[in-house]
């Protein structure tokens, strides 16, 4: 009984152990922080692997032509890229970020299903082993797309198809079991007080996140267990001759694949929502109309789907119906955005770290969000479709969407993690270096992809050679900042100035009334909410 | 201590989860493997072997974890605040499975309002059919448009035999559950047993008549799962519901083995009631399948 790792209150209570010794510590934890620590380092590692596939991708972009790799391989690696970054890199890091910070913002003890907890986790590095692993088969890596339309991923598949489908499987087995923990956390485990409308938004945008989470993820399963068996037992699904469709993939996949973009971003909503009032020192303005906004977005992402497919030959009404409902999705999100700039209006704004990014990702997520107003215009839809345009249309929502709200709560909460200050000048650094580096990498695909040039292409007409060269070295800068991201976090945790409870003066909420770092286990009493 | 707040259960460290990853993960690949090896007609494949042993690991963590959960609970660690972390749980896991086969559902009236009839010639998609001229859409789709790629059935199971004998059983079942449910409420152990071990029963002969119907498709009506997209929908509707019917029966046949070993009391008992959720939750998805696959 370590005593000293938990100094406040209930000392003598025999549950209060600290953790244990080792490596077992982590493969057998059922601690929340421990996991949450995982998954965030798990997380970035994904975001290393799949960055250096970005890497690979842009130096062969660097100039027209071939020569760095073959395009089979080149293939590989945008489908590669985007399987690690969705599924490998920004999800479980929110999956992290729940895990450390819900019951810390709730007063909760821990998770409500601690093991399934573990398991959730583990399964993940066990899905990208195995992923990952058929890049260095014979036959190759999946090479169809993140977006694996069929039949390029069924009747023209390489044989590492099947490792993905099961790799799908285990990723989608882990999501819904993560989701479930965290609606049952969040449902069952506030402190008393707490009612819903007192939670933080944070706690707000990962309920609704889960729920997306729980709803979409099977329908994932479905999707890819037709293509297994469409291509191992003679189904047709996908396969117009024995009656099926190509096109009923693209919705099966887009029913998942749009939630599935808020899944991505709402939880760096609710971040961010907890980092500018801390830094305006105001409280967030427009509470209650941001739950609601993001309960109209998730809705709503359940009825566009199909503006992914206005190429594809559906129906005018359909055209229509899923060109209007994606707009509408502007209007709660626009309430986010004006809550956010006013919640900075007049404040008493300083700009350490965690705001800088915060601030960033207001204004990019927005640019973000315009150019999808954009494509959602079915008949402009039809000259930006499949170019350079959508790549900077959806990198633009989550490298500084999803991503710099995921740096911007590391930034935020790593005094609470570690104990320590992290390094600011370190800190600005790496977020001019990386908003510098982003805007140079992607903003020139506007307008290579407005001139027509198509995405997924290793080879390009000269006419593009100039702003694609920008674009590398805008993504070399930004790849190799996060090199200084990775020092500035060991660095944080090995030693540094001593974080108070409180370490920023506006910051509001449960979390920061435990000590930092903080104790191995919090709230196995609950406090009392006001 | 001096609240109120019952205290909330966290366990300590636990083997199962990485026993269930390694398991689940080793399974996988094993199958992944065997399904490649068995479309590329290899002679010989490491697939099944690989497979059995991930499967093992699977039954001894399915068989562990629920043990120490059963311990933990007879122990009294469970508050009521744990009792509802599990129903949420238990909930919310029902509704990703209704998700999933309504991915299933959603192929099929996808495919039979909207996909069917274009390929068939009908309204401004119909350009499809120039692929395939003549090609003309019915439901069921006993002629498809390839039909030397994909032999079409010759007819399709008639809903009024063994489907309807089906549907009565499963709907008999689900009040022969709800049964046992209110005798172990009352703490009448005898009826419980009873009703329960009826339920399994039923659930059993439901999954014999399932087999049954599926030696008539595939040997006498040429219905298989090659045969288009009749046959896909059919057997994967119908498959995945059967295979939950036989994850559903293995579960109350542990819960009537607890019983018999004298487990839950009459306000105790989540096991048998999650249990008897997941029972009803088979049952709706046939409700469906009887209307949409069999029937309509």
């Amino acid at each position: 009984m370590s005593a000293a790792i938990d100094s406040h209150a209930h000392a003598g209570h025999d549950h209060h152990h600290g953790p244990a010794k080792g490596l077992m510590r982590w493969v057998l934890t059922t601690n929340h922080k421990d996991i949450g620590s995982m998954y965030l380092w798990f997380s970035f590692i994904m975001f290393l692997v799949g960055g250096s596939m970005a890497m690979v991708i842009r130096a062969e972009l660097f100039q027209p032509g071939l020569q760095i790799v073959q395009p089979e391989f080149f293939n590989q690696m945008t489908t590669m890229h985007g399987l690690i970054m969705v599924f490998g890199a920004v999800m479980p890091a929110f999956v992290g970020l729940a895990n450390w910070m819900i019951p810390l913002m709730i007063g909760a003890p821990d998770m409500a299903l601690p093991r399934m907890n573990n398991f959730s986790f583990w399964l993940l590095p066990a899905a990208f082993g195995i992923l990952l692993s058929t890049l260095f088969t014979e036959a190759g890596g999946p090479n169809f797309g993140w977006t694996f339309y069929a039949p390029l991923s069924t009747t023209y598949a390489p044989e590492s198809v099947t490792f993905f489908i099961f790799g799908v499987h285990l990723m989608g087995v882990s999501s819904i079991m993560g989701a479930i923990n965290v609606i049952a956390t969040i449902l069952n485990l506030r402190a008393p007080g707490m009612t819903l409308m007192k939670m933080p938004l944070f706690v707000w945008t990962w309920l609704i996140t889960a729920f997306l989470l729980i709803a979409v993820m099977p329908v994932l399963a479905g999707c890819v267990t037709m293509m297994l068996m469409d291509i191992h037992f003679g189904t047709s699904f996908f396969n117009a001759a024995g009656g099926g469709d190509p096109v009923l993939f693209q919705h099966v996949f887009w029913f998942f694949g749009h939630p599935e973009v808020y899944i991505m971003i709402l939880p760096a909503f609710g971040a961010v929502s907890a980092i500018i009032p801390a830094f305006a020192r105001k409280p967030l303005f427009g509470y209650t109309s941001m739950v609601y906004a993001t309960a109209s977005i998730a809705f709503l992402s359940f009825i566009v789907w199909a503006h992914h497919m206005f190429t594809v030959g559906i129906p005018l009404t359909g055209e229509l119906f899923f060109m209007y409902a994606t707009m509408l999705i502007a209007v709660p999100t626009g309430v986010k955005v004006f809550n956010w700039v006013t919640t900075m209006w007049r404040g008493s704004m300083t700009f350490e770290t965690p705001m800088l990014f915060a601030v960033a990702f207001v204004i990019l997520f927005t640019i973000g969000g315009f150019s999808g107003l954009m494509l959602a215009i079915a008949p402009a839809d039809f000259q930006y479709h499949d170019t350079y345009f959508v790549v900077a249309h959806f990198h633009y929502v989550l490298v500084p969407g999803a991503i710099f709200g995921i740096f911007a709560s590391a930034y935020f909460w790593l005094p609470k993690w570690t104990g320590h200050m992290y390094d600011e000048t370190l800190g600005k650094t790496h977020f001019w270096m990386s908003f510098i580096g982003m805007n140079l990498a992607f903003f020139p695909m506007h307008f290579v992809g407005l001139a027509g040039m198509p995405r997924r292409i290793p080879d390009y007409n000269l006419q593009f050679a100039d702003f694609n060269m920008i674009s590398s070295m805008g993504a070399f800068m930004f790849g190799a900042t996060q090199l200084l991201f990775l020092f500035i976090v060991i660095k944080c945790i090995r030693g540094g100035k001593k974080a108070e409870a409180k370490p920023w003066d506006g910051a509001e909420g449960l979390e920061w009334s435990v000590p930092s770092p903080a104790p191995y286990h919090t709230f196995s009493t609950p406090p009392e909410v006001k | 201590m001096a609240n109120t707040h019952e205290q909330y259960y966290v366990p300590a460290q636990s083997k199962w989860p990485i026993i269930a990853t390694i398991g689940l993960s080793t399974t996988l690949y094993g199958l992944g493997a065997w399904f490649n090896d068995l479309s590329a007609e290899r002679a010989e494949s490491s697939g099944p072997m690989i497979m059995f042993v991930g499967a093992l690991f699977l039954a001894y963590m399915l068989y562990g974890w629920f043990a120490d959960v059963i311990r933990e609970s007879h122990q009294g660690l469970y508050s009521a605040q744990m009792d509802r972390s599990f129903r949420w749980g238990m909930s919310w896991f029902i509704f990703s499975e209704v998700m999933f086969f309504a991915a299933f559902f959603g192929a099929l009236f996808y495919v039979r309002t909207l996909s069917g009839p274009w390929l068939g010639g009908e309204g401004a998609k119909g350009v499809a059919n120039m692929l395939w001229q003549g090609f003309e859409f019915s439901w069921p789709l006993l002629s498809n448009p390839d039909n030397k790629l994909f032999p079409a059935p010759s007819a399709v199971i008639d809903p009024w035999h063994l489907p309807l004998i089906n549907t009565i059983l499963l709907v008999t079942s689900s009040f022969t559950v709800t049964f046992a449910h209110h005798a172990l409420k009352k703490n009448k152990r005898g009826p419980l047993k009873l009703w329960l071990a009826l339920t399994v029963a039923l659930g059993v002969v439901f999954l014999g008549f399932q087999v049954e119907e599926y030696v008539h498709a595939y040997n006498e009506l040429g219905l298989t799962l090659g045969s288009g997209i009749y046959g896909a929908t059919f057997f994967m509707l119908t498959g995945f519901h059967g295979a939950h019917v036989t994850m559903g029966a293995i579960i109350l046949s542990v819960m009537l083995v607890r019983i018999l070993r004298g487990h839950f009391s009459a306000d105790q008992h989540f096991g048998f009631e999650a249990a008897s959720w997941y029972w009803h939750f088979v049952d709706v998805v046939w409700l469906g399948l009887f209307i949409f696959v069999y029937v309509l």
